[in-house]
């Protein structure tokens, strides 16, 4: 009877386990793709970025990257990247902090308001900006009538114009995680501040902001992360004034056709991604919160 | 006293400040891209806000040029073709995926979503690299190929999300009354997830439409897209063209969103 039960139980453990490898192979036809047109080739430039024209290994393509005009383009895209960063953590709190606070339907009318721009494209929303902020465009001739400058201002094709720009792109991606992180904190923690007698900033800054500091890193690291790589808003805003590490990395390919540099600035760009990514989920398992658990 | 009821833990002045900062950042996320609209429809060379006179002209420019007909020609065709390869392989790996609990899970979970974390300029160069040994570029297979693998990870994880608020027992039901496993998933599991589905395949047809880094390095002549000709025609001269066109895809991606929530509205009628 129990050796009955047994085999019983071996054979279903079988059909059971078959089962699931026939289910995992309903996974392969897009893992194959992937592989095939994302890893391959990225797989392939890491080679190329070790190996010098004969062939032979060679440090040389990293070595390079020493030289000014990289480093210059390294020290563009960091400062625009914390400067973008730091725009939206001070944008992007109290507007989270806002949708947090009130009633249903507002909060729906600031979730399609922050949305909108996922929604549209990239492109559009950054000739947006470059209509607005050119010399003769809507804000210059504004602040003009309003008589705070007399000359109009340089606002864009330069470093001002695309910091605008990419703070208005990557803000979404602070508020949201930054907004999950609210509704997740109990509000009892802050009505028992407030019983025991702290003032409403004290209970919120001693309270409430610590608690939502998971979601504010996870807004902090996600920004700063999408912008070390970002390509067409600098372009475009940039107007070839501002040199990102992404831009050094396409001339390299389009006008220099120079494979080996591009392919150590694109892995140098990778391994930074990556490392950040790795060390804030070690940390703080940011990448629970960004997977918008 | 009512701050401390409400859990609210700021005072009620600081709140209208509150108010006024968010209001104004909202403005700052949507109007500039609103207000192209407009603009779109004046009758000169420069684009202000209000428009010195209405015309249609930058619209007759956009429907006029050949160029910019063929490349949105191409730009849709390739949103139709990603979307409709990239939704069954989403499918059918988020369903692989969620059914099977393998050892592996995790890896292909991560493989699957890589597309999205990845710095997107190293996978364009890459792409165009393989696609020169390949003879793909400016091709219309290739530039789908490299959509749907943008486009896919959308489709998984909405399907995903979708399934694991499903009941897989209603599956298991099914066959333990004789349906095969397709059968069983095609009736019964399907329309319970037809809302991620369709959420999935409306993004994964307006990330190939807007995307531009890897349709610059791998799109070209008779098959470059729209988003290609306007990035090119944006880092030359201001063309009120592209406001036009740009009108037009903030229209179409609105009338997608309101799509999208109608579909939405009709799930949470059902539940």
């Amino acid at each position: 009877m129990s050796d009955g039960a047994g085999a019983n139980a071996a054979a279903l453990a079988r059909a059971e386990r078959r089962e699931a490898q026939g289910l995992f192979l309903l996974c392969s036809p897009a893992v194959l793709l992937i592989a095939f047109v994302i890893f391959l080739p990225i797989g392939w430039l890491f080679t190329l970025s070790f190996t010098d024209e004969q062939g032979a290994f060679t440090l040389g393509h990293y070595a390079r990257m020493l030289h000014p005009a990289y480093t210059r383009s390294f020290q563009t895209t960091l400062e625009l990247s914390f400067l973008v960063t730091g725009i939206c953590c001070l944008l992007g709190y109290p507007l989270a902090y806002l949708m947090s606070q009130v009633s249903k339907g507002w909060r729906a009318v600031i979730f399609v308001c922050v949305l909108f721009p996922f929604w549209t494209s990239l492109l559009v929303r950054t000739y947006a900006w470059l209509v607005l902020l050119q010399r003769r465009g809507m804000v210059n001739t504004w602040l003009q009538d309003v008589g705070l400058i007399d000359a109009p201002l340089r606002l864009v094709h330069n470093f001002t114009g695309t910091a605008i720009g990419m703070t208005q792109i990557m803000l979404p991606f602070m508020v949201l995680p930054l907004y999950a992180a609210m509704t997740s904190v109990d509000r009892d923690f802050v009505k028992a501040a407030a019983s025991l007698g702290a003032s409403p900033v004290k209970s919120f800054w001693q309270v409430f902001f610590p608690l939502t500091l998971p979601g504010l890193l996870a807004g902090v690291v996600l920004v700063f992360v999408l912008c070390l790589g970002f390509y067409v808003t600098p372009a475009v805003l940039g107007g070839g004034r501002v040199l990102m590490w992404s831009m050094s990395i396409e001339r390299s390919v389009a006008v220099y056709s120079d494979w080996g540099a591009a392919s150590a600035l694109g892995v140098v760009l990778l391994v930074v991604t990556l490392g950040i990514l790795w060390l804030m989920n070690r940390l703080f398992g940011v990448g629970r919160a960004i997977g918008g658990r | 006293m009512a701050d401390a009821v409400s859990g609210v833990p700021i005072g009620r002045g600081r709140r209208l400040w509150l108010y006024a900062l968010g209001f104004l950042i909202l403005l700052f996320l949507v109007l500039p891209t609103i207000i192209v609209i407009p603009m779109s429809f004046t009758g000169t060379r420069f684009l202000r806000f209000p428009p010195e006179q209405l015309s249609w002209r930058w619209y007759q420019a956009y429907l006029g040029s050949i160029e910019w007909r063929e490349a949105t020609w191409v730009s849709l065709k390739a949103a139709v073709l990603t979307m409709l390869v990239a939704t069954p392989l989403g499918v059918m790996a988020a369903y692989g995926l969620h059914a099977s609990r393998s050892k592996w899970s995790r890896l292909i979970e991560t493989a699957l979503i890589a597309p999205l974390i990845l710095p997107l300029i190293l996978v364009s160069i890459g792409i165009f690299f393989l696609y020169a040994r390949l003879g793909l570029n400016n091709t219309m297979t290739g530039l789908v190929m490299a959509h749907v693998c943008l486009a896919m990870p959308f489709v998984f994880v909405t399907v995903l999300a979708g399934l694991k608020g499903y009941d897989m027992n209603q599956e298991r039901v099914a066959r333990s009354l004789g349906a095969s496993r397709l059968v069983a998933f095609l009736t019964v599991t399907l329309p319970q997830v037809r809302f991620s589905v369709f959420s999935g395949a409306l993004l994964a047809f307006i990330t190939s439409l807007d995307e531009v880094v890897v349709a610059l390095f791998i799109s070209g002549g008779e098959n470059a897209t729209l988003t290609r000709r306007m990035f090119t025609a944006l880092r030359d001269e201001i063309d009120p063209t592209v406001a036009a066109i740009s009108s037009l895809l903030v229209a179409l991606t609105l009338t997608l969103l309101a799509l999208g929530l109608v579909f939405g509205d009709r799930r949470a009628g059902t539940r």
